[in-house]
């Protein structure tokens, strides 16, 4: 493929330090599910990949983490070639084998348990998957409880996978196996670790 | 020793570690914090300092901290132990942040043996140094079994190992690293902190996270997270407890050290934590032994 100005452009200017930034906002907003971190960033990757999405991927991917993509990011040679250069990560064949996911199309994600949910003794080896999001509110709200949050944290993300609550509710089932959500909104996340439950049943 | 020689660290990266290593123990602690009180394994790597000086507490540290941050060490509660000081002057010097001795001031507080006994805050992040972080290794030596046992939840040995404490001892004999459960699921080594210090661990408003360089396993305790001291219904739980208040502040319900004052068997109990000792004397507070104590220091 050729290396075009659109592949090389667009990255971090600072990688070290925008890296450092973006992954603490990303331990933030893991420690505490559903609030809102804000990504403030100077990546600039090709459409449809966000910023906040593509700044998370720059700041944790690379060559040993194989990185799966949905159609919608599949399809843009301009997405891959600017991921591939930018990271360095081998795309993954299948959901099954993603240390991250990324989807651009939050209507098109596949069932979340088709993606690499570790095993009872390394619940570690499983995806995080990214979804790129409208915004993270105005979406129908969602109560969370779970570790890092004092009491609920209401979340309001929108568009979501379909039957979302249904199929979060059948992570939280295979608990420590699972994966681990990160919503991107176009300047800030927010997370949702396998431990994160909706409604306020107690863990 | 010294770490941090002009030779020895000439070409670093921004806090020491190049930037694979920062994603990969980046991505370790992640996914430590998604799987409350679970040891992710990671690729530790050499750093300028040996094994016993905190290696894992200070790589988790230092692909953590940024230049905002404010960076406190401590030692068994001090600040100024070799140890202690050789690591902040390692970040201020590698990763050029500012560092503190106050616990309310700092951002990140990496500790051996302590948590402090101000009460940390939501934003704050402690880091333990942690020599053995496996809870069960000296009940079982094999890493394939042990796995096993947190696979499956099966602490059974784990509570056999604290009654036959009882039947020895008549109580729970175990002081230091005393075992916790995170969340209901996984048993954690709390590293080896005083018993004292687990009920600040359970629902703690800081994040917490464990380092063991040397085993390779980095784990963690998000926030408002259940940390619950194993015991048995007859055996509660008990943290210790002190006759008499610190000999130089005079406060209450922390943990004391004793402190020799001289060869014909004199001595004092004083805080361990340092600046909250000094924090109370500056504030006005005097133990019985304050003023004694001070002339002696002079
Ligand atoms: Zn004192």
């Amino acid at each position: 493929m050729a290396v075009t100005g659109q592949v090389v452009e667009g990255g971090f200017g600072d990688p070290v330090f925008a890296s450092q930034s973006v992954f603490r906002a990303v331990m933030d907003a893991m420690a505490r599910p559903g609030t809102v971190q804000a990504i403030a960033t100077d990546a600039m990757p090709p459409a449809p990949l966000n910023a906040a999405a593509a700044a998370v991927v720059l700041a944790l991917a690379d060559s040993d983490t194989p990185l799966w993509l949905d159609a919608e990011l599949a399809k843009s040679e301009a997405v891959r070639g600017w991921l591939a250069f930018h990271t360095g990560a081998p795309l993954a064949g299948t959901p099954s084998d993603a240390v991250f996911a990324l989807a651009a199309n939050p209507a098109a994600v596949p069932p979340l348990t088709g993606f690499a949910l570790g095993t009872q003794e390394y619940p570690d080896r499983s995806t995080t998957l990214i979804v790129q999001v409208e915004s993270l509110t105005g979406g129908p709200v969602l109560t969370l409880t779970g570790p890092g949050i004092e009491t609920t944290q209401a979340i309001a993300p929108r568009p979501l996978p379909g039957h979302f609550e249904v199929q979060w509710r059948e992570i939280n089932g295979l608990y420590p196996r699972g994966l681990d959500l990160i919503l991107a909104a176009p300047d800030a996340v927010i997370c949702l670790p396998r431990t994160a439950r909706i409604g306020n049943e107690e863990l | 020793m010294t770490i941090g020689t002009d030779d020895g660290l000439a070409t670093y990266n921004f806090a020491y570690l190049d930037e694979q290593t920062k994603r990969m123990i980046r991505r370790a602690i992640l996914k430590g914090i998604a799987i409350p009180g679970y040891q992710v394994p990671f690729a530790s790597r050499e750093m300028p300092m040996p094994y016993g000086w905190g290696t894992g507490g200070v790589q988790v540290t230092a692909s953590i901290i940024g230049p905002d941050d404010v960076l406190k060490v401590i030692d068994q509660g001090a600040d100024d132990t070799t140890n202690a000081v050789s690591i902040r002057a390692f970040f201020a010097k590698v990763a050029d942040v500012e560092t503190t001795t106050e616990t309310a001031k700092a951002s990140i507080i990496q500790t051996r043996h302590r948590i402090p006994e101000e009460k940390l805050k939501d934003g704050q992040i402690l880091v333990y140094q942690v020599p053995i972080p496996e809870p069960l290794r000296f009940l079982e030596p094999r890493e394939t079994e042990t796995r096993k046992m947190h696979a499956l939840a099966e602490y059974g040995l784990m509570h056999v190992k604290l009654y036959e404490d009882i039947a020895k001892n008549g109580h729970i004999a175990t002081t230091y690293a005393y075992p916790v459960k995170v969340e209901d699921r996984y048993v954690m080594d709390p590293s080896p902190t005083p018993k004292f210090d687990n009920p600040k661990m359970h629902m703690s408003d800081a994040l917490q996270l464990f380092g063991a360089g040397r085993e390779k396993r980095i784990y963690a305790v998000p926030p408002h997270t259940k940390v619950v001291s194993l015991d048995f219904e007859d055996y509660p739980f008990e943290i210790q407890t002190f006759e008499e208040p610190c000999a130089m502040c005079g406060a209450q319900g922390v943990y004391l050290d004793e402190v020799i004052l001289d060869d014909r068997g004199g001595r004092m109990f004083v805080c361990s934590d340092t600046d909250y000792c000094e924090k109370r004397r500056e504030d006005g507070h005097r133990g019985h032994l304050a003023g004694d104590a001070m002339e002696a220091a002079e």
